[in-house]
Order: structure tokens, then C-alpha cells, then sequence
């Protein structure tokens, strides 16, 4: 009796950590569906190559939005990758300092703090004082959050680049400095590579910090110094308009988004993969 | 001559590490002289008060915090069964083919944009829940929880889609906690007679600090979401219990009101708000780090990683 409860209880909690499985993967499974059904009978060649239609007027596109978020996006990285490569670097090389902790605990806080925040904090640097909204503010939001995701990657896989390739270097006279960006963060390159790809991925799909930003444009514009539209903030824009067709242009902008989230997660996912084989064969 | 060599480059680098940290500092800092009219103005009656009226200049965000902790809380009561489960199922129960696809599904969710979840939620998931509304029984809507007109706009689409947004969060968390308790702690219950639920009861038992700190962490997710709840959660800055009610979080009346935000004083509202929801998911995060930590040394996740099988490791 009791060990047939026992049992009985023991099979009950499988089930119930398998449906929780299920039951998590049916909202993914209903978003994807949506969002290509959507999607597919909205996107076409012109989504990527015209403006946004009138309103009211069918068809258009997100030319100016699609361009706009590769240079938010850009500029964010041209800001991130030096700092959160180079800090990734001193928080592996020197790991028991007081220093590279105090970094540590600094980036997994920044992680944590909310894009909208950061978009406050980008509006109180970048925006305010120079009294207008630019594409530049919305790089210097989206680099701030993609700073301690550039900077944990980097540190992590140079912790995992084997000691002997390092102790190689210094023992044929090389520098520390030069041990280190010669030959250890070269073998890790790979894998940063791919962090920094997956970071980009997730903060180009921001848009809480790019509202007071990067605001809007209406208008093709390149100029760092000006409002800029970007894909999602015309994505939000559009869903919460009252017209139909603005409805479908979401659908196709979330497409994108979604698109360009799977491809880099599946590249991600490819290149841990081998790093892990290689990391077994040897 | 090589000392020199190795301080420049220490000093080189370690200034780049100082300006991250920097950055968070610069945060607080820019976010409290930039709210510094409205804490001299309103002073702690700003979130004892509900009026929120821009035109007038009278601000009380009271509505605003409430919105955003009922609707986490509500959030973390859906999602932290489900992530716990997902958890247990993906490091003890699942067969090992399985493992890799379980992973690679949660952390898409995980991936996917705040927005599209927004899109999702206002065109599927409100006509959804306002169907449902609709087909409430009376005596149902007799109880404070389920009053007032289907709406499908308000907490309870914001907190589905925001349990659904953390769910892969505190999963992955609590997984990788999970992994970092030694297997003789399973081996020994097994050796014992124990079924499977009771050993995982014993490795869940070992992990309980990294176990609340990973839904924790999720919570603080939860917190400040902003998309995705600004487009489902109605707008409406009122304090009601009812899951039907439009209500407000302190993340969206920020992105409503930010961009248009005229006068001096209205801004620093705003930006008040956000310095208080900076602090709470600072808290909130801290903690939660500090619960994942305080498993031990020798037991903590990242370690583990190399400890365990490579079979049972997910990349």
C-alpha cells in the first residue's frame, strides 16, 4: 500500500514536470505560428526596398526602419565590443582581484536593470543635453545593454582557452599583453564571435530604450544626428494603430524579428557545437 | 622591463572593466538628479497618491507600482510551477536525445523580441482572454477577483504574457542549479530505496537557495517588462484586485508618456518612477544572485559545468 502511493506519487511528478514542458512550448509553438501565418501573406520584396505606405493605402514597407535598425544596432556595437571585449579580458586575466569581482557583480547588475531604464538613463546622456532625439542616443542605449553580455562571453571563454596555449607564449618571451592578444584571445575568437552575435541579435530587438531615443522618422534618414526610425518602434507603432493594413506590416516587421532571432540562435547553437567537439578531440 | 609591460596592460584593461561599473553608477546618478524636481515637489506623498494628471502637475504613482507588482506577482504564480518543472523534467527526467532540442525550444522563448510578444498578445492572446471573460458565470463575477466588463485588456493578459516571457528565464536558472548538486546526493537516495520523485525531493531539498533565487530572478524579469505589458495591460492607472481590470505598471507609463513629456516637472515624474524601478529590480536581482551563490563554493552552476557527464550537458 504504501509503496504503490509511493510510486503512484513518483509517477504523478513526471507527468507534471512533462506537462510543464508541454505547457510552455504550446504559447512558443502558437507565437511561431502566428507570426508566420501572419507574416508570410504580408512580407514580400517591397517590405525590404519601399517606405511605409499612407494610410489607408495597401502594400509599402520598412525600408527605412529595416536600415535604421542596422545602424542603432551598429552603433551600439561600435560602442559595446571594444569596452566589453578589453574589461572581458582584465576580468580573466587578473580573476581573483577585488577589481575584476567588482566588474563582475557591475555587469550581471546591468544585465539586470530594465531596457526602459536604460532608455531614461540614454535620454539623461545623450538626448537631453544636446536637446534633440538622435540615432546616436538609441546606439548609446542599445551599446549600454549589450556591454555585460559582451563582457561575461569574453570572459568566459577565455577562461576555457587552455592554460598551456598561454604558458606556450610566456615561456618563448612574449609579454603578458602580447601572450594575450596573440594567442589566447584568438583561440577564443570563435566563441566571442558568436556571443557577440547573439548579443546583437537580442538588443535589435529592443525597443522599450530606442521610444525616447532614436524616436521616429518617417523620413529614409542615415545621419547618426537625427531621429531615426527603427524596425521595432515602427512595429509597435503600427500594431497599436486602429488600421488593418498597418496590422499586416506588423506582422511582417515581427517576422523579421523572429527570423533574425532563430537564424543566430540555430548559428549559435552550430558553433557551440564544434567548439565543444573540438574542445573533446583534443 | 616586462613588469612595466604587464602594468600597462593591466591598467589598460582593468580601466575599461572601471568603465562598466561606471555605467551603473552613472545610471543612479543620472536618474536621480534627473527626477530632483519632483522629489522636492511631491516628496513620499508621490507614491501615496492616484492622481496622475499631467496638464494640472499633479502626480501620485501609486497605481504605477501597484500595477507592476500585482501583475509579477501574478506572473510568478504561473510561472514558477511551470519553470520548476521544465527544470526538473530537462536535468533529471528527460532521456538524453531529448535534451538538447528541450533546451534550444526554451531559450527561443526566451530570444524571442519583447514586441513580437506584444503583437502576439494584443491580436491572439486579448480576444482570447476576453472570450473567456465574457463566458465567466455569475457567481464568479461576484468575487472581487473576477469583477468589471471583459475587456481582454488588462492584468490578467499582462500577467499571462509576462509568465509566459519568464518562463525561460527561471527555467534555465534553476536547471543549471539543479546540475550543480553532486550526484551522490541522488545516488545516495536511490541506494536508500527511493523512488524518483524522492530523490529529486532530495536534490531539490539541496538546491533550495539556488532553487528561490532562479525564480526570483524571474520576478525580477517580471518587473521591468515593458513592451509587451504596455500593449496588453490596458493603460488605465487604477488599484483594483480584479484580474479584468486595465491597470498601469511603472515600466509602461514610462514609454507612453516619456517621448511627449513637456514640462520640467512631468519629466522628472517619469524619470522618478523609473529610478524606483531601477532600485527594486536591484534588490530584487541582488538577492536573487546572492540565494544562487549561497549554494557553495564548490557547488556553484558554473563550476559544475565541467564536473558533470558530458552527456548531460546541454551546451
Amino acid at each position: 500500500m504504501r509503496t504503490s502511493y509511493r510510486k503512484f506519487m513518483s509517477h504523478l511528478v513526471v507527468a507534471l514536470c512533462a506537462g510543464a514542458v508541454l505547457l510552455a512550448l504550446v504559447p512558443l509553438a502558437f507565437i511561431l505560428f502566428y507570426v508566420i501565418k501572419q507574416g508570410v501573406t504580408a512580407i514580400n520584396w517591397n517590405f525590404f526596398t519601399q517606405m511605409p505606405a499612407q494610410i489607408g493605402d495597401p502594400g509599402g514597407g520598412m525600408a527605412n526602419g529595416i536600415v535604421g535598425s542596422l545602424i542603432v544596432t551598429g552603433l551600439g556595437a561600435l560602442f559595446a565590443i571594444p569596452i566589453g571585449i578589453t574589461a572581458g579580458v582584465y576580468a580573466s586575466e587578473y580573476r581573483g582581484t577585488r577589481l575584476a569581482s567588482a566588474i563582475r557583480f557591475a555587469a550581471d547588475t546591468l544585465n539586470g536593470v530594465p531596457s526602459i531604464v536604460i532608455g531614461v538613463f540614454a535620454y539623461g546622456v545623450a538626448v537631453l543635453p544636446f536637446h534633440h532625439f538622435s540615432a546616436a542616443a538609441g546606439g548609446f542605449a542599445l551599446g549600454v545593454m549589450m556591454l555585460p553580455l559582451v563582457m561575461r562571453t569574453t570572459e568566459e571563454l577565455l577562461l576555457l582557452v587552455p592554460a598551456s596555449l598561454r604558458e606556450g607564449a610566456l615561456a618563448l618571451g612574449a609579454t603578458r599583453a602580447r601572450a594575450v592578444f596573440t594567442v589566447v584571445l584568438p583561440a577564443a575568437l570563435p566563441g566571442i564571435i558568436t556571443g557577440v552575435l547573439l548579443a546583437l541579435a537580442r538588443v535589435a530587438g529592443e525597443t522599450a530604450p530606442l521610444l525616447f531615443t532614436s524616436l521616429n522618422n518617417a523620413y529614409f534618414s542615415t545621419d547618426p544626428g537625427q531621429p531615426i526610425s527603427t524596425l521595432t518602434v515602427q512595429v509597435y507603432t503600427f500594431a497599436t494603430s486602429p488600421y488593418p493594413e498597418w496590422h499586416q506590416q506588423a506582422w511582417a516587421g515581427a517576422l523579421v524579428l523572429v527570423t533574425m532571432v532563430f537564424t543566430t540562435s540555430v548559428l549559435a547553437r552550430v558553433a557551440t557545437a564544434r567548439m565543444e567537439r573540438m574542445q573533446r578531440g583534443s | 622591463m616586462s613588469r612595466f609591460d604587464d602594468l600597462g596592460f593591466r591598467a589598460g584593461t582593468g580601466l575599461f572593466g572601471v568603465l562598466i561599473i561606471a555605467v551603473v553608477i552613472g545610471i543612479a546618478g543620472v536618474l536621480y538628479t534627473d527626477s530632483t524636481a519632483a522629489i522636492s515637489k511631491f516628496g513620499w506623498q508621490f507614491w501615496q497618491t492616484d492622481t496622475w494628471d499631467p496638464i494640472a502637475g499633479d502626480f501620485g504613482a501609486r497605481p504605477f507600482i501597484w500595477g507592476t507588482l500585482y501583475s509579477s506577482v501574478l506572473a510568478l504564480i504561473i510561472a514558477g510551477p511551470i519553470a520548476l518543472g521544465i527544470a526538473i523534467y530537462i536535468s533529471e527526467l528527460c532521456p538524453a536525445w531529448l535534451q538538447r532540442p528541450l533546451v534550444f525550444l526554451t531559450e527561443l522563448l526566451a530570444a524571442i523580441p519583447s514586441i513580437v510578444y506584444g503583437l502576439w498578445g494584443i491580436f491572439v492572446l486579448v480576444p482570447f482572454v476576453r472570450q473567456l471573460e465574457a463566458g465567466t458565470p455569475e457567481w464568479m463575477k461576484a468575487l472581487p477577483l473576477f469583477s468589471g466588463p471583459p475587456l481582454g485588456l488588462g492584468m490578467l493578459s499582462a500577467a499571462v504574457l509576462l509568465a509566459i516571457m519568464i518562463v525561460p528565464f527561471s527555467s534555465s536558472v534553476a536547471r543549471e542549479v539543479l546540475r550543480a548538486v553532486p550526484q551522490a546526493q541522488r545516488e545516495g537516495a536511490y541506494a536508500l530505496g527511493a523512488t524518483r520523485w524522492e530523490a529529486i525531493r532530495m536534490a531539490l531539498f539541496y538546491a533550495r537557495t539556488g532553487i528561490v533565487g532562479s525564480i526570483m530572478l524571474g520576478f525580477g524579469r517580471a518587473l521591468g517588462e515593458t513592451m509587451a505589458v504596455t500593449m496588453v495591460i490596458g493603460n488605465t492607472p487604477q488599484i483594483s484586485t480584479s484580474l479584468y481590470a486595465p491597470q498601469y505598471t511603472m515600466a509602461a507609463v514610462i514609454a507612453n508618456e516619456f517621448a511627449e513629456a513637456a514640462d520640467e516637472l512631468h519629466l522628472h515624474a517619469l524619470v522618478e518612477i523609473g529610478l524606483v524601478l531601477f532600485v527594486i529590480t536591484l534588490v530584487v536581482n541582488v538577492a536573487s544572485r546572492a540565494f544562487i551563490w549561497s549554494l557553495g563554493r564548490q557547488a556553484r552552476p558554473r563550476r559544475a559545468r565541467h564536473a558533470t557527464a558530458p552527456a548531460a550537458e546541454p551546451a
